[in-house]
């Protein structure tokens, strides 16, 4: 064991375990870890990944069939030992998808539901706390029903953090959430976790949550951890294929190297492209290029020439819109696919069949190298 | 109504609201049980439970009898340890209503309970709730409408029984004799006009008991 894995047994969350189910798949977690640093850990990965049974297992709700959790060196389940703490001993924080807030209790005892060991006046002044601090005051007697969507999450989040927990673990926070209070409960949700300088685990599906409220990353793929990181290193540089389709690189070509320095040269068809060198093996001809379409920048007019920068002709296929964003396909000899706002859109005024330079940073194009076989 | 009819329906009401409060936390101890575990052993129990609910309750009675005389091993242990007797006293009635109700109401709760949903119930053990507590405040409230209906409908059977009651408590006037065993015995000795007295006030109070549970159901969607 390296010195570092050694210091996270004392500080986070260190969990190694085998989940099976009687039908399904079976969830195998290798070195899930928590930086002490990090406040919010984002687990990601697509529906059907085992993102919601690797946080039932962490919360205690649901047995592993093998292996060791240990949170501030503190074991929560040893299979092999015979150990395991139930939720109720974890201190732990708990938000699920659709927030299940007690619907037969009002607002403020929802909140004070956890603050059993306190007297009165200690359990009054906390869930006052709490209201205030997420600006639920004069809502203490309704009922959960009686509350708006993003209402009814804070509450959820109030219920969770009352009693101090050491751990906040939610279930895709913004999932039941109509988009527009999504979008602006998201920074909301960022800065509420950071008040609480409680470490938090959150699971979601969506990119853009994950890049908004992570620090760090842990890409789940099939049930196994497939990448884990700092949100920007795991995005910008996914470990491998399936990371990168997770975390939406949304071009991902087949190349070849032709040359390679301190900027590697590589084709994809008859097209060339130029991409920074973070040190790829020498013995790797074969590439994937990966480019995130946030990272493609479109032209009308004359080929641009610059340095580093990669310019494509290329042709508008199909023009999407995707909420606030406009996915574009374009074909440059490869199909290339760009994310534009919707305004920027516009002031292209892009239409199906349209002729435009399509320029690509050379850092911004990464490069994975290919498995043979 | 003579002053002997109203003695049959005061005591029948007392022993049924007395037997249902009896069943009651065996009732929800058993139904809970059938609603959350996963033991293989489960269909055995359930199967039990519903028993006195399809048996003649001639034959329930008659076990309950056997069970509870002075020879029987419940009765026997009853006798010798506390001096009490069942057989052929206001026990034996309370025992048999008690028994026959159990099964409709165990049907209703436990639904009830297999309607809550256990996230609501984890939520609470993440919050630090030991198993009382996580009955107590979230599932038993969250249960309520069905709860109480059941206890309605086996208020409403307790009320109606008589089968069981006539094998282990007889018909003593006064004592043992609820309105079902009355209505029989005026019409054995003729005096139809006392039975269809008592005939009325048992479907009034069947009536008021059904009303009520349904109603209790109509409730559930809050």
């Amino acid at each position: 064991m390296d010195a570092a894995s050694a210091q996270n047994m004392n500080g986070g969350l260190h969990a190694n375990f085998i989940k099976r189910f009687p039908s399904g798949p079976e969830i195998q977690i290798n070195s899930l870890q928590t930086r002490v640093a990090a406040v919010v850990t984002v687990i990601f990965g697509p529906s059907g990944a085992g993102k919601t049974t690797v946080l039932r297992c962490l919360a205690g709700l649901e047995r592993p069939q093998e292996g060791i959790i240990t949170f501030n060196g503190r074991v929560w389940s040893d299979v092999s030992k015979g150990l395991f703490v139930p939720s109720r001993e974890r201190k732990i924080g708990f938000v699920p998808q659709q927030f299940a807030l007690f619907p037969h209790l009002s607002i403020e005892r929802n909140i004070a539901y956890g603050l059993n060991g306190m007297n009165f006046e200690e359990r009054r002044s906390r869930v006052d706390e709490m209201m205030k601090w997420l600006g639920l005051g004069g809502l203490e007697k309704r009922l959960p029903h009686e509350l708006s969507g993003g209402q009814q999450q804070r509450v959820a989040l109030g219920r969770a953090v009352a009693p101090k927990p050491e751990l906040l673990l939610l279930d895709e926070p913004l999932g039941a959430l109509d988009s527009p209070t999504r979008l602006r409960l998201r920074a909301d949700l960022r800065q509420l976790l950071k008040d609480t300088s409680t470490p938090a685990l959150l699971v979601t599906h969506d990119r853009t949550d994950a890049l908004a409220l992570g620090d760090d990353l842990v890409v789940l793929n099939a049930g196994k951890i497939a990448q884990q990181g700092q949100v920007t290193d795991v995005f910008r540089e996914p470990a491998n294929v399936a990371v990168a389709e997770i975390v939406a690189m949304e071009t991902v070509q087949p190349g070849r190297v032709i040359e390679s320095g301190e900027l590697i040269t590589v084709a994809i068809g008859k097209q060339i492209l130029r991409a920074l060198n973070r040190g790829l093996e020498t013995e790797f001809k074969e590439v994937f290029v990966c480019i995130r379409a946030e990272d493609v920048i479109l032209v009308k007019g004359d080929p641009v020439r610059g340095s580093a920068r990669n310019c494509l002709t290329g042709i508008v296929r199909t023009v999407m819109l995707e909420g606030q964003m406009v996915s574009i396909d374009l074909d440059c000899g490869f199909p290339l696919k760009a994310l534009l706002t919707k305004q920027a859109c516009e002031e292209l005024a892009l239409r199906t069949g349209d002729h435009l330079q399509a320029l690509v940073k050379a850092p911004h194009v990464h490069l994975i190298p290919r498995m043979p076989g | 109504m003579s002053g002997e009819e109203w003695q049959f329906v005061r005591f029948t009401i007392g022993m049924a609201i007395l037997s249902t409060l009896a069943m009651l936390p065996i009732g929800v101890g058993i139904a809970w049980w059938l609603a959350r575990a996963g033991w293989k052993g489960k269909p055995l129990v359930e199967t039990l439970v519903t028993l006195p609910l399809v048996l003649p309750p001639v034959v329930t009675g008659l076990v309950l009898l056997k069970l509870f005389g002075r020879r029987g091993l419940a009765g026997n242990w009853l006798h010798e340890k506390f001096g009490l007797d069942v057989i052929f006293t206001w026990r034996a009635v309370l025992l048999a209503l008690a028994v026959m109700s159990l099964p409709l109401f165990v049907r209703a709760a436990r639904t009830a309970f297999e309607e809550v949903n256990p996230l609501f119930e984890e939520m609470s053990r993440t919050l630090g709730a030991g198993e009382w507590r996580v009955f107590f405040t979230v599932t038993l409230p969250l249960a309520r409408r069905g709860v109480m209906a059941g206890l309605l409908l086996a208020l409403a059977r307790a009320l109606g029984e008589f089968g069981a009651t006539i094998m282990v408590a007889g018909n003593i006037p006064g004592q043992t004799t609820t309105l079902s065993i009355a209505i029989y015995q005026y019409v054995q000795l003729g005096q139809d006009e006392h039975a269809w007295v008592l005939a009325g006030m048992s479907a009034a109070l069947a009536f008021a008991a059904v009303l009520g549970s349904e109603w209790m159901l109509r409730q559930r969607k809050t």
